[in-house]
C-alpha cells in the first residue's frame, strides 16, 4: 500500500488517474494538431508542376492570421472531442439485442445531444477547412453578376456551402457510426507497450481508417446532396437573401460532379476531420489503457461498496487493479513475496485472502450469470409451451444475472417481448430496457420504461428491470455466497409475480399479433450472438482474475513460505471447475460457438465480440497451469470427487 | 581442429569489451585446451562403442517412415490449371477483376497493360508505367533485400528449421509440450499426429495449409496445435479425446495476416506460442513486423521495427522473458516481453541461422549462417547480461578414425537444440556432399551452467547410409534423461535416448552413460557408434 492506488479515498484515485491521463492525451490531440494541420494544408494546396510556388504558398499561408485563428478554434474542437470521449467511454460496450434496440440507442436524447454536438463540430472544421483552401471555397457569399441586368451582386458560394454540409453530415456520421461501432469501448491490449510505439504502431491504421472513412463519406454524401442538397440550398439563398448563380453549374447534378478537384478537396478535408476526431480517440485509448505502476497490492482494496457509489467510474479502477494483479503475478517476484506475506502483528494473509476472496467472488458471479442465463432460456422454453405463441425470439434472452456489487454498466440484453412487468403496453418499450444501464440512459428513460426504482442507494444507478422480473429464478442458482445481492433483491420479488400473472394472457396475444408483422419482425428480431457477447461484456476482468490468480497459486508452489494458499486451493480450484461446466454448457447453446464477422478496417473496436472465446482460453489455461504445477499433490487437496474427476482429465491432458 | 569447445569465463573476459553492444566476435586461439578437448572426446568415442548395443526403447514412441513416392505434392498452383481448359475470351471487366482477386494490384496492372486495344490509351500508358515504377522500386527494395526476390516456395525453404525442405518428404516436426504426442507436416500439406500407445493417427488437411513451414503446440492446453502455412497461420484444436482420424477446416481456425501491411502474399516461415500459451507471435521474411496474437480472442497486434527486411525465427524463452527475433540480415532482435522494447544485435556477417534458449532463460545460444562457431549471449535481469557474443564452440572440420577410413566431421552449423534439462546440447554440422567421408552429423555435447558455462563433447548421432539429419528436437519431458528425436532425410523418425542421472544431483563429475539407440527397426539399424568404432 505504497502508493495513491491502495488508498481507500476512490474519488481521489479516480481524479489522480483518469482525468489526469484523460488531459494528457487532450494535450497531446491540440500539439498533434498543428502536424496534421500542415500536412493538410500542404496536399489541399498540392501542384506538382509548380513545386516552389507550392512550398512557398504553404509557407505563407501557414504564418497568416487566419490559420492562426483556424487552429484556435480546432483546438476548441479538439477539446471538446477530447471532453466527450471521457464522458463517454466504456469498458463495457453496449450491445444491442435487437435492431429495435440499436434504433432506441440512436434516437436517445443523450446521443441526439451528441450527434448534434458533433454535427456542429463537423461544420466548423469543414469551415476551417474551407477557408484554408481558399480560392473558390473561402466564403458564402461570391460577388456575381446577373444575367439579365448585369448588375454585380452577392450570390451564394454553393462550393462553401457544400463543404459545410459535408461536415455536418461527417460529423453525424460519426456520432451514428460510434453508436453502431462501439466506438467509444476501450479495450486493453493482449500485450503491454509504452505509450509512444503504441501510438507508432497504430498511427498507420488510423490514417487508413481515416482515409477510407472519408472516402466513404465523401460518396453517401454526394449521393445525398444529389438528391435533397436543393432544400438547404434554397433555404440558404432565401434566409440570407443571396442570389443564386444561374450561370455556375449546380453542384446537385451529374456534371457538377464530374468536378475532379472539388470531389478531391472534399475526400481531403474529410480525411482531415476523421483524422483529427481519431488521434484524439487514439490518444484517449492509449493513455486510459495504459497500465497502473503501483508498488502495493491493488485488488483487495476495491471494496463492493466503493463501487456501488459510482459505477463507471470505478469500473476502470477495477480493471486496472485486475490488470496489475494479472502483470504481477507473471513477471515480479518481490511483489508476489508481498501477496504470500503475513501481517506483521497477529500474522494474518489479509493481502492473499483480499485478493482471492475478490477474484473468487468475481468469477463465482460470472458462474452464476451463467447459470441464471442457462435457466432463463430453460425456463423461456416451458413459457413458450404454455402462452402457445410461436415466438421463438425470446428463447434465447438474456437477463445477466449479475449480483449489484459489479452490475456496472453492463448492458443485458433483455428479451423484447418479455413483458411480464408492464404487460401490453411495455412490449413496445421493451426494446429500450437492455440499455436502461447503459451511460446513455437517464432516470427519464427507466421511469418510462415502468420500472420502480428501488430507490437504494447501492441499487439506485444500476438496477436493470431483468433483475426485478426474474428475481426470484436468478437467485434460485445462487448459492450463500452472494452476500450482497439477496435481501434487497427478495423484497422486489412480491410485486413481481403478481404483477405478471395479471398480464400472462395479454401479452401472449400481443406478441401473437406484432409477430405477423414483417416490418416489426424484422426489427425486433434478435440478433444472434448478442445474448452471448452481452453476457461475457465485461469478461476481460474475469480473464486478468484468472490469469493472476493461476499465476499466483502455480508461484506459490515454490514462494510461498508459510502456505497460505494451500488453505484456499480448494476453493480456487472448486470455483474454475464450476465455471468450466458453466462455460462449457453455455457453448452448447445456439450462436454461442459461432466466430463473428472480422471488420476489415474501422475505429471501433470489436474486442468485446471473441471475449467469450478468450474467456474460455484463459480459463482452460488457467486451469491446466495449476494441475502441472502441483501434479500428483493435487490428490491430497481436499475436493469434491466430481471436481477431481475434471481435474484428472486436465492432468492427463484430455481437455 | 575440430572440437574446441572453449568454456566462456564469465568473470574476467566480459569485462574486457564493454564498448558497445555490437555483435563482436572473439576468436580465441588457446592450443593447449584444443588438445585436451580432442583427447577427451576421442576417449568419450571410445567409451562410447564400450557400452553399447544395450538395446532400450525409451517408451513406446512411434517412429514412422515417409517416402517421397508415397506423398504427392501440389505439382502446381491453383492458377496455373487454367491453362487445361479451353481459352475463352471473357469480357475485360470480368479478367480485370479475376486479375485483382488471383494477383492483386500487380496483377490487375499487368492485364490492363497487355489488353492494350480493348482500353483507352491513356489507361493502358498509365497502368504500364505504374507498373514499371512498381517493378523497379520492387527491384530497388529487393537489391537491398535479396530474399525479397525469392518465389514464396523458395523462401520457405531457405528460413525452414528443416534443412533441404522442399526435398524432403518431412516438413516439420513438433512435440506436444506435455503429452507423448507429435506432429509432423508432410510433402503433401497434410499433418498427422502420433501418440505413444497409441495406433490412430490423426490427419489433419485444410485448403489453405500449403507450403507449411512451422508447427507448434500450445502449451498448457492439450489440442490447439499452431501451424504456419504460406498465406495465413491456422489453429487446430486436435480434440486428445476423440476417435476421428480425419479433421478438416470444421475444427480449425485460420487467422489471415489482414492486419499485416504488406501488399504481396507473405509466407509465414517462423511461429512460436508464449510458454504461459497466451500470445502467438508469428513472423515472416517479407514483412518486418511480427504479429502478436491473442488466438482465441483473434486479434492481433503488429511490432514493427524497421530494418532487416523480416523477421525469419522466432523463438521464445523458457521463461517467456524474451524472444528472439532473427532477420534475413546480419541482424537479430532480443525482445523483452513485458514491455516489448527489443535489444538490436547486428551481426558482422551473416543472419543468424538457429538459436537455443537454456532452460531458465538467461543464456541464448546462436549460430551464423556459414559459420562453423557457436556463440553464446548472457541476459540477466540484474546485471542486464552480456554486452557481446562470446565464441564457446569452434567446430571446424576434423576428422576421426573410423572403422573405414578417417571420418570429416564438422562444418556449418545448421541447427540447435537443447535439453530441457539444460544438460545435452544437440548441434546439427552440415558436411560436405562432394566429400566421401564427410557426412552431416548431430554432435552432442554435455552442458553445464554453473558455476561457468562448459560444453563437453559426448558423442556423433549419425543415420544409416545416405540417410542424413534434416531436423532435430528433444523430447520436453523425457524422465529418465534427454530424447533427442530426429528427421533424417529418407523421411525417417528415430528417437535418441541419452539415460543419465541429473549432473546437477550427482556433482556433475561422474562418467555419464549415454546409449543411443534407434528405435526404428531393429534389424535393419546401424548405430553411430558402429560407425564410428
Amino acid at each position: 500500500m505504497k502508493c495513491a492506488c491502495a488508498r481507500p479515498n476512490s474519488h481521489f484515485i479516480y481524479f489522480q488517474v483518469v482525468i489526469w491521463r484523460a488531459v494528457a492525451s487532450i494535450a497531446w490531440s491540440v500539439l498533434l494538431l498543428p502536424v496534421t494541420a500542415t500536412v493538410f494544408v500542404l496536399l489541399s494546396r498540392f501542384s506538382p508542376f509548380h513545386p516552389i510556388q507550392w512550398i512557398s504558398d504553404c509557407t505563407s499561408l501557414l504564418a497568416a492570421s487566419s490559420t492562426i485563428f483556424s487552429l484556435v478554434v480546432l483546438c476548441g474542437v479538439v477539446l471538446i472531442t477530447g471532453f466527450f470521449n471521457l464522458e463517454f467511454y466504456t469498458l463495457v460496450p453496449s450491445i444491442p439485442c435487437s435492431r429495435m434496440a440499436l434504433l432506441g440507442t440512436v434516437l436517445h436524447p443523450r446521443q441526439c445531444v451528441h450527434s448534434l454536438v458533433y454535427c456542429t463540430m463537423g461544420m466548423l472544421v469543414m469551415w476551417c477547412a474551407s477557408v484554408t483552401i481558399g480560392g473558390r471555397y473561402s466564403t458564402l457569399g461570391t460577388p456575381c453578376r446577373q444575367s439579365q441586368s448585369g448588375e454585380v451582386v452577392t450570390c451564394l458560394n454553393e462550393y462553401h456551402l457544400f463543404i459545410l454540409l459535408a461536415g455536418a453530415f461527417m460529423g453525424y456520421s460519426h456520432s451514428f457510426l460510434g453508436v453502431v461501432q462501439n466506438m467509444y469501448y476501450v479495450s486493453f491490449q493482449p500485450i503491454q507497450q509504452y505509450k509512444y510505439p503504441r501510438f507508432k504502431g497504430c498511427l498507420p491504421m488510423v490514417v487508413k481508417c481515416s482515409v477510407i472513412q472519408a472516402l466513404y463519406s465523401a460518396r453517401n454524401f454526394a449521393a445525398f446532396y444529389f438528391f435533397f442538397g436543393y432544400a438547404p440550398k434554397t433555404w440558404i439563398s432565401s434566409t440570407l437573401n443571396l442570389q443564386i448563380d444561374s450561370s455556375l453549374q449546380p453542384l446537385d447534378s451529374l456534371t457538377g460532379f464530374l468536378d475532379f478537384s472539388l470531389l478531391y478537396h472534399l475526400s481531403i478535408s474529410g480525411t482531415f476531420l476523421y483524422l483529427t476526431w481519431y488521434l484524439t480517440v487514439l490518444l484517449f485509448r492509449i493513455y486510459v489503457t495504459e497500465v497502473l505502476k503501483c508498488e502495493g497490492f491493488t485488488v483487495g482494496y476495491i471494496k463492493a461498496t466503493d463501487i456501488c457509489v459510482v459505477p463507471v467510474l470505478k469500473m476502470i479502477l477495477m480493471f486496472l487493479a485486475l490488470q496489475d494483479l494479472a502483470l504481477l503475478s507473471q513477471h515480479s517476484l518481490s511483489r508476489r513475496l508481498e501477496v504470500f506475506s503475513l501481517s506483521q502483528p497477529g500474522g494474518h494473509a489479509h493481502n492473499w485472502n483480499a485478493i482471492s476472496r475478490e477474484c473468487l467472488s468475481l468469477l463465482s458471479e460470472l458462474t452464476q450469470r451463467l447459470v441464471a442465463h442457462q435457466d432463463a432460456i430453460a425456463s423461456n422454453g416451458r413459457v413458450k409451451s404454455q402462452s402457445a405463441s410461436s415466438d421463438t425470439r425470446s428463447a434465447s434472452s438474456s437477463c445477466s444475472g449479475k449480483t449489484p456489487r459489479l452490475s456496472v454498466p453492463l448492458r443485458t440484453p433483455g428479451s423484447v417481448f418479455k413483458s411480464s412487468v408492464g404487460g401490453a403496453n411495455s412490449a413496445l418499450v421493451a426494446p429500450f430496457t437492455p440499455d436502461v444501464d447503459s451511460p446513455f440512459s437517464s432516470p427519464a428513460i427507466r421511469r418510462l420504461v415502468g420500472q420502480q426504482d428501488p430507490q437504494s442507494p447501492c441499487f439506485g444507478t444500476v438496477q436493470s428491470p431483468h433483475i426485478m422480473r426474474r428475481g426470484p429464478k436468478l437467485w434460485s442458482a445462487s448459492t450463500g455466497s452472494s452476500r450482497f445481492s439477496v435481501i434487497p433483491l427478495h423484497g422486489l420479488e412480491t410485486p413481481v409475480n403478481s404483477c405478471s400473472c395479471h398480464t400472462l394472457n395479454c401479452s401472449a396475444q400481443v406478441k401473437s399479433f406484432l409477430a405477423k408483422r414483417v416490418l416489426i419482425m424484422y426489427l425486433f428480431n434478435k440478433l444472434p450472438e448478442a445474448s452471448s457477447q452481452a453476457l461475457f461484456a465485461d469478461s476481460q476482468a474475469h480473464i486478468w482474475a484468472l490469469q493472476g490468480l493461476s499465476h499466483l497459486v502455480a508461484a506459490s508452489f515454490s514462494e510461498d513460505q508459510f502456505g497460505v494458499v494451500q488453505t484456499t486451493l480448494p476453493n480456487i480450484l472448486s470455483c474454475l471447475v464450476v465455471l468450466l461446466e458453466a462455460v462449457d454448457r453455455h457453448f452448447k447453446l445456439p450462436h454461442a460457438s459461432s466466430k463473428p464477422v472480422r471488420t476489415i478496417c474501422s475505429m471501433g473496436d470489436s474486442t468485446y465480440k471473441t471475449l467469450r472465446f478468450a474467456l474460455r482460453a484463459a480459463l482452460k489455461t488457467a486451469i491446466y497451469k495449476i494441475t502441472t504445477t502441483f501434479g500428483e499433490h493435487l490428490n491430497a487437496v481436499n475436493i469434491s470427487t466430481e471436481h477431481r474427476k475434471r481435474l484428472q482429465q486436465f492432468l492427463e491432458f484430455k481437455d | 581442429m575440430f572440437p574446441s569447445p572453449v568454456p566462456i569465463y564469465t568473470d574476467g573476459s566480459d569485462a574486457e569489451d564493454h564498448v558497445s553492444s555490437a555483435f563482436v566476435i572473439r576468436h580465441r586461439k588457446k592450443r593447449n585446451i584444443h588438445h585436451q578437448t580432442q583427447l577427451s572426446l576421442a576417449a568419450n568415442a571410445i567409451i562410447l562403442a564400450g557400452v553399447v548395443c544395450v538395446w532400450l526403447q525409451p517408451c513406446d514412441l512411434p517412429s514412422p517412415q515417409f517416402t517421397r513416392d508415397t506423398l504427392k505434392g501440389h505439382s502446381r498452383p491453383e492458377s496455373s490449371s487454367r491453362s487445361a481448359f479451353l481459352d475463352q475470351r471473357d469480357t475485360l471487366w470480368m479478367r480485370s477483376a479475376g486479375a485483382w482477386r488471383d494477383a492483386g494490384l500487380h496483377g490487375l496492372l499487368d492485364e490492363i497493360t497487355n489488353s492494350a486495344e480493348e482500353v483507352p490509351r491513356f489507361l493502358a500508358v498509365g497502368s504500364a508505367c505504374v507498373l514499371a515504377l512498381l517493378r523497379w522500386a520492387s527491384s530497388f527494395h529487393g537489391s537491398l533485400f535479396p530474399h525479397l526476390t525469392l518465389s514464396s516456395d523458395e523462401m520457405v525453404a531457405e528460413f525452414s528449421q528443416m534443412l533441404d525442405w522442399s526435398d524432403s518428404a518431412l516438413r516439420s516436426f513438433a512435440w506436444h509440450p506435455h503429452t507423448d504426442k507429435f506432429a509432423v507436416a508432410l510433402l503433401d500439406d497434410s499433418i498427422r499426429i502420433y501418440k505413444s500407445n497409441s495406433s490412430a493417427t490423426p490427419t489433419l488437411k485444410h485448403r489453405c495449409q500449403r507450403s507449411v513451414c512451422a508447427l507448434q503446440w500450445k502449451p498448457l492446453c492439450g489440442s490447439a496445435l499452431a501451424v504456419a502455412c504460406q498465406s495465413c497461420l491456422l489453429i487446430w484444436h486436435v480434440d486428445p479425446t476423440s476417435l476421428s482420424t480425419r479433421y478438416c477446416s470444421n475444427t480449425s481456425v485460420s487467422l489471415s495476416l489482414s492486419l499485416s501491411l504488406s501488399l504481396s502474399v507473405s509466407p509465414i516461415t517462423s511461429i512460436a506460442w508464449s510458454p504461459t500459451g497466451s500470445l502467438l507471435v508469428s513472423a515472416s521474411p517479407v514483412d518486418t513486423a511480427m504479429m502478436v496474437w491473442d488466438v482465441a480472442a483473434e486479434s492481433a497486434v503488429p511490432l514493427q521495427r524497421v530494418g532487416g527486411g523480416g523477421v525469419t525465427y522466432l523463438s521464445w524463452s523458457p521463461d517467456g522473458s524474451r524472444l528472439l527475433a532473427a532477420t534475413p540480415s546480419a541482424l537479430f532482435r532480443v525482445w523483452e516481453t513485458r514491455m516489448w522494447t527489443c535489444e538490436r544485435w547486428p551481426c558482422l556477417k551473416g543472419s543468424c541461422q538457429s538459436a537455443c534458449w537454456s532452460p531458465d532463460g538467461g543464456c541464448l545460444l546462436l549460430s551464423m549462417q556459414g559459420e562453423r562457431v557457436i556463440y553464446a549471449l548472457t541476459f540477466s535481469d540484474l546485471t542486464g547480461g552480456s554486452k557481446a557474443a562470446s565464441v564457446v564452440a569452434d567446430l571446424s572440420e576434423t576428422s576421426f578414425p573410423g572403422p573405414d577410413g578417417d571420418l570429416t566431421v564438422g562444418g556449418e552449423v545448421c541447427s540447435l537444440s537443447w535439453d530441457p534439462r539444460g544438460e545435452r546440447l544437440a548441434v546439427l554440422l552440415k558436411g560436405d556432399s562432394q566429400a566421401v567421408n564427410h557426412p552431416s552429423v548431430i554432435a552432442v555435447f554435455k552442458t553445464r551452467s554453473s558455476p561457468v558455462f562448459e560444453l563437453l563433447p559426448c558423442g556423433f548421432v549419425m543415420g544409416e547410409a545416405g540417410a542424413e539429419p534434416r531436423f532435430m528436437q528433444f523430447h520436453p519431458h523425457f524422465q529418465h534423461g534427454a530424447l533427442l528425436t530426429v528427421c533424417w532425410s529418407d523421411g525417417r523418425i528415430s528417437h535418441v535416448p541419452f539415460y543419465f542421472s541429473s549432473a546437477g544431483l550427482l556433482g556433475g563429475d561422474s562418467p555419464q552413460q549415454a546409449l543411443a539407440s534407434n528405435t526404428a527397426d531393429h534389424s535393419s539399424n546401424k548405430l553411430y557408434t558402429e560407425q564410428i568404432s
